[in-house]
């Protein structure tokens, strides 16, 4: 366990080092132009420009830029040349809400799929199997940033007008310490429309594998010692049906906090760090890009990192598997 | 074909309307006809491939709409003009900056957005885009991620390694993140390789950056398969006989693998114009004021209290031909490769 846990850990180091190649090659050397004038943002002085290029070395060999890069993202010294502010605080400040919109979307999302996927699954070929078949291809064909934008609209906005009170609020976000209901009152939209792609996709993940274990041994067994039906769908059936989703599910929320909640928070105006990324687009401000960029996909490789590292310690067939493919 | 509608396909049905073939003997059709036949029973999934192709032709035809009905470009202001409206003269935009809704007449058909464009000409020629964005970029990633995934499975080694690293690397990022870090980049300051040079605003750039980006997707499962392919006696054969290694590849390999290549094919054309949509939502897609559906949606949301309907038409759009897409690629997946698991993050 110890030596899969340490090979695990050399190649999730080995992939960040990597990934911050990367990083430093997409906004340093892959674009055509001055690295230090698209650093500056829209109007740069001289002067600034100047700075700059001092200051990221611009102007020494490339594997000086590269560190001095790299000093700059994580000495938490950063600061953006749009507004001057500390880039690594400001990430800091929408950390809990971008945690929040993604905890919460993940466990709708579980939640739902699970009920939606076992009664699909129970009513294969049916009625109600079609109908959710096509519910849950429209939810993933759907752009989840128009979705929000509408839901925003007509359920926060629009409905709010008609009932005379708001069922649910316009966007924003209200600390947790400040009213743990309107803090949870505020998430509801923005939760729901993160979460009905992941609920359309794991839905029909789950109803696949729960048709695929029907058909298993030991459901049969299970069956022929007469349990009662409800009883082997769920203990029998349904527990075995989850092992790859939950895979998925630890995955998929690494993405989504790494930067996949990006619109939501955007469309609802949550100031998470995605919002933060979003603003800074639109001024065309380099630094907090980078640094989220980079944050990002960081934790996305420390996360499955993580999760590859439970897997072995509870499934031991995985570190054995692994002894000789490991990378 | 009406009296096989929507019934639950197996192999068995595949066979039971060809008599002319012989099961099981030497003489059965090839996987092609196999999964020709199996697609055909499925009406509901080809009815949406059709959909589709109505869709790309509908949008290319822009320019003839634009010209001979509505009399505009997409990039021209109305801001100042009047136009009537059953027998009324009204401003195009209002002199509250609220722009004109649809007229259901050949001029401003859906009504105009806050610059006084024409928004179905834009709603066209964005979706001239948007199409022309996700086919070339599901082109671009199908042809790199076949070869990469040929390359690596075949040679092993350390032509693996290397290649295998850098889609490890590529995978690692948040799908999102990786198009923002490249969209912005590039829009900042264009690209220059070489001879080629490619300014910020050109379209190349997003079809560019979503090509990269879904490489890995399509590369791994490619590789696997390659992998035990080049272990198959078949390739031994070919080997035993003199055949060099790029041969081999071409004509023993790659006819085993473009079927995943094709089952992938349509997904990646539909997730890549909803990335597309997202990049250009938030900036770092298609740049104004080159209309796609992403940007129209941008546009859009910044006014759906008064003109609701600049956000919600495109987003229809995109929800349609994506749509169209995912069912057909769907059956596709089915015919071809029913156990094949395609996932594509956007």
């Amino acid at each position: 366990m110890a030596r899969f846990a340490i090979r695990r850990i050399g190649s999730m180091i080995l992939v960040l080092f990597a990934v911050s190649v990367l990083t430093f090659l997409i906004f340093n050397v892959i674009p055509n132009g001055d690295p230090a004038v698209r650093m500056a943002g829209k109007q740069p002085t001289a002067t600034q420009v100047e700075a700059i290029r001092e200051e990221w070395g611009f102007n020494e060999p490339i594997y000086t830029q590269y560190a001095k890069t790299m000093e700059n993202l994580f000495s938490g010294n950063m600061i953006s040349y749009f507004n001057q502010l500390n880039v690594v605080e400001e990430i800091w400040k929408g950390v809990p809400r971008t945690f929040a919109l993604a905890f919460g979307a993940a466990i709708i999302w579980m939640a739902f799929a699970m009920a939606l996927g076992l009664w699909s699954a129970m009513k294969a070929g049916g009625k109600s199997d079609t109908l959710l078949n096509v519910f849950a291809l429209i939810g993933i064909s759907m752009p989840v940033f128009w979705l929000g934008a509408l839901m925003n609209q007509y359920l926060g906005f629009e409905l709010t007008q008609v009932l005379g009170f708001e069922l649910f609020p316009n966007g924003g976000y209200v600390e947790f310490s400040n009213s743990p209901f309107e803090w949870f009152h505020h998430m509801l939209l923005p939760w729901f429309a993160l979460s009905i792609l992941f609920i359309g996709f794991y839905s029909r993940v789950l109803r696949a594998n729960i048709l695929e274990t029907m058909d298993e041994d030991y459901v049969r067994t299970a069956r022929a010692k007469g349990l009662s039906e409800r009883r082997v769908l769920i203990h029998h059936v349904l527990r075995n049906s989850m092992i790859s989703v939950v895979t998925l599910w630890g995955l998929d929320f690494a993405v989504v906090i790494g930067g996949g909640a990006i619109l939501t928070e955007t469309v609802f105006n949550l100031q998470g760090v995605g919002q933060y990324a979003a603003d800074a687009i639109g001024q065309l401000d380099q630094p907090p890009i980078m640094a989220v960029t980079m944050f990002g996909a960081f934790f996305v490789v420390f996360f499955n990192a993580v999760i590859d590292i439970v897997y072995a310690a509870l499934d031991p067939r995985i570190r054995l598997e692994a002894g000789d493919t490991a990378t | 074909m009406s009296e096989t509608a929507d019934r639950p396909v197996s192999d068995l049905d595949a066979f039971s309307d060809a008599p002319a073939v012989t099961v099981g003997g030497s003489g059965g059709a090839s996987p092609w006809r196999l999964a020709a036949r199996r697609l055909r029973k499925r009406p509901g999934a080809l009815a949406m491939g059709i959909v589709f192709l109505v869709l790309v032709a509908v949008m290319l035809a822009a320019p003839l709409y634009a010209r001979h009905v509505a009399d505009t470009t997409p990039y021209e202001n109305h801001l100042s003009d009047q136009i009537e409206v059953g027998g009324e003269t009204v401003n195009v935009v209002g002199f509250d900056g609220v722009p004109i809704g649809p007229t259901w007449r050949g001029k401003f058909l859906l009504g105009a957005d806050s610059n006084g464009r024409d928004v179905a000409v834009r709603l066209l020629y964005g979706g001239r885009n948007s199409l022309l964005i996700g086919l070339s970029a599901a082109l671009i990633t199908t042809v790199l991620g076949l070869t990469t995934g040929l390359l690596a499975g075949y040679f092993r080694g350390w032509t693996d390694s290397v290649l295998s690293r850098i889609m490890d690397v590529l995978w690692a990022f948040p799908v999102i993140l990786l198009g923002i870090a490249l969209g912005t980049s590039l829009s900042l300051g264009g690209l220059k390789a070489g001879p080629v040079e490619v300014s910020g605003g050109s379209l190349a750039i997003p079809i560019f950056v979503i090509a990269v980006i879904y490489v890995p997707y399509l590369a791994r499962p490619i590789r696997g398969e390659v992998l035990s392919l080049r272990e198959k006696e078949f390739v031994e054969a070919a080997r035993a006989q003199g055949m060099g290694p790029i041969r081999l590849i071409h004509s023993e390999i790659l006819p085993n693998v473009i079927s995943t290549g094709l089952v992938f094919f349509p997904l990646l054309v539909a997730n890549a114009i909803l990335l597309e949509a997202a990049l250009s939502f938030l900036g770092a897609g298609v740049q104004p004021p080159e209309p796609s559906w992403g940007t129209m949606i941008d546009e859009g949301v910044e006014r759906i209290v008064t003109a609701p309907a600049l956000a919600i038409v495109p987003g229809a759009m995109i929800v349609l031909t994506v749509l169209s897409l995912n069912v057909f690629g769907e059956a596709v997946r089915d015919a071809l490769d029913p156990r094949a698991k395609v996932r594509i993050e956007h």
